[in-house]
């Protein structure tokens, strides 16, 4: 365990050696500020809904991008195979690099309680909703990063694990929106399949442990997903 | 301390290691030769532990590399081929990362990590970015990697490939210096450097292992007798006829030279030489040369790879 921890402090310190973690980091928040205060002084809203429905949009490409390195340039560089012959566990190793783009993640997503604050000060924080949208907008990142670092290992070219995992995460993020192109049962499961569906019920402020399970066993399948595909050690 | 045993490995079709066995014992410096794309690289990948072997099994003192993976890997040090490093890190903050992933405690780093300094020469690039060195520094900072826990068994691939003859000398020396109270084996496709610094040698070839043994056991082995060549200052044709009739050896080839001096080439399946001159003392010849030519590792290497 100790292991996974020092790989997690050697990860995120890539991220904020070079200039990946700042871009990410000011982009999230430039992007999400102008909903936050277009909302706020030209539509006179002070909700953090706008926040909370432009955010999973930019999860969408920051995702993937952030983790498309993560088993790809590894494998490109041939240190993977100085990683996989320490002594840890595959799965410490894939957990270790999650962490670290969790971490970043809970960073990007704690900067923008600057807009929950302010709210707070100026009118009535809809606490339930608040929390409700934090706590969905963290599973979802998580989800992505998860599927994003699958999609990683599977080659050793960065452009493609971007694309094919940025492919994968836009398809679970469509599913509960074409529901209407398909009959009555399929229609349901696609909906519950949906990344973007459980998001919203979360935002609602309606903390069901359904939605959360949802992107936990999500986060868990991608995870296992990975250690099959580092398990073959590709070339 | 390592066995391999009818270890086989294919990528998809391609066939890379077909049933190789073979012991290293403690202390002893292995050289794994053998032409590019033999086999080596992926013998030593499964050693390590990075590649499960489609068949057969590896046993480290007495522990096999997939049951008890963990505490295996902790007994070996590893450089692969081309050196991979994490090129985005500051040397120091390398070797600390591969300590504190090697289980060394963060008191004990510090000093581990001065140790590797002065065995490998880092003191220079310490302080430098990975990315920023060149070769040789690389290879050292692999090296250093790769021995910072102390490990019994060091596992190279091709420690010297791209470096420059300056280089391979210092890395053949730190090699020599580690495996005197190590077990190593490294691999490599040029022939002196297992002669410098090989106890054993091991050649595979196209999967299989075609040798096994010491640089001379092999050379002798397989040399077919050794050949020597004199010259003199006699007339030819009498040297010639006691020669023929001399039972020890066989006249291959026999001439006059540029100085006018007449020579022989004899062959035989031992070493002649001290009866060759006591013959010569015996019909008093006036020998001005006696030159054994043994056969070397190169023409051993090329004997058992071609074909």
């Amino acid at each position: 365990m100790q292991q996974t921890w020092i790989l997690t402090k050697r990860e995120l310190r890539a991220y904020f050696d070079g200039p990946a973690a700042y871009v990410v980091l000011c982009v999230f928040l430039a992007i999400t500020g102008w909903f936050f205060s277009n909302a706020l002084f030209l539509q006179n809203v002070a909700s953090l809904r706008s926040v909370f429905s432009i955010a999973p949009f930019i999860f969408l490409f920051f995702m993937p991008a952030l983790t498309m390195a993560s088993f790809a340039e590894e494998r490109r560089a041939g240190t993977l195979e100085l990683l996989l012959t320490l002594p840890v566990r595959d799965w410490q190793v894939i957990l270790g690099k999650l962490l670290s783009v969790a971490l970043l993640l809970l960073l990007a997503i704690a900067l923008t309680f600057v807009y929950a604050i302010t709210l707070a000060f100026l009118g009535d924080l809809d606490l339930g909703g608040t929390v409700g949208g934090y706590l969905g907008l963290f599973l979802l990142g998580i989800t992505y990063g998860a599927i994003g670092m699958w999609a990683s290992s599977l080659t050793r070219n960065q452009i493609v694990a971007f694309i094919l995992g940025f492919a994968i995460i836009f398809l679970l993020f469509l599913l509960d929106k074409i529901t209407d192109f398909v009959p009555g049962q399929l229609g349901v499961i696609m909906q519950y399949l949906g990344a973007d569906y459980h998001f919203q019920n979360l935002m609602r402020g309606v903390i069901d442990t359904r939605d959360i399970l949802y992107y936990l066993s999500l986060t868990a399948f991608a995870f296992l997903l990975t250690t099959y595909s580092l398990a073959k050690r590709p070339e | 301390m390592i066995e391999v045993k009818n270890l086989s490995k294919s990528y998809g079709p391609v066939e890379a290691v077909r049933s190789i066995s073979f012991q290293v014992n403690q202390g002893e410096v292995v050289g794994f030769l053998g032409p590019n794309g033999a086999g080596k690289s992926t013998t030593m990948k499964v050693m390590t532990g990075y590649l499960p072997p489609n068949e057969g099994t590896v046993v480290v003192g007495g522990k096999d590399i997939l049951e008890d993976a963990l505490p295996v890997r902790q007994q070996i040090g590893y450089l692969p081929e081309s050196t991979p490093l994490y090129s985005d890190m500051i040397t120091y903050d390398y070797l600390e990362f591969v300590a504190a992933m090697r289980g060394i405690s963060a008191e004990d780093r510090p000093a581990r990590i001065r140790a590797m300094t002065n065995a490998c020469g880092l003191h220079d690039v310490l302080a430098k970015r990975v990315d920023a060195l060149s070769k040789g520094y690389k290879q050292r900072v692999g090296l250093a990697q790769a021995m910072i826990h102390n490990p019994p068994i060091l596992i190279l691939d091709e420690p010297t490939s791209g470096l420059d003859p300056n280089q391979i000398v210092e890395i053949r020396e730190l090699i020599r210096e580690i495996g005197r109270e190590r077990t190593v084996v490294l691999s490599t496709h040029i022939l002196s450097e297992v002669q410098a610094s090989c106890d054993r040698v091991i050649i595979i070839d196209n999967g299989t292992l075609v040798a096994d043994g010491t640089p001379e056991e092999l050379r002798s082995s397989l040399s077919g007798g050794e050949q020597v060549s004199i010259t003199l200052l006699d007339n030819e044709e009498d040297v010639a006829s006691i020669l023929g009739d001399w039972a020890p050896a066989e006249v291959v080839e026999h001439g006059t030279d540029d100085q006018g001096e007449a020579y022989f080439m004899l062959n035989s399946s031992s070493d002649i030489r001290a009866d060759l001159f006591r013959l010569a003392v015996s019909h008093n010849w006036t020998l001005t040369g006696l030159h054994r030519k043994s056969k070397n590792l190169e023409d051993v290497f090329r004997q058992l790879t071609s074909g």
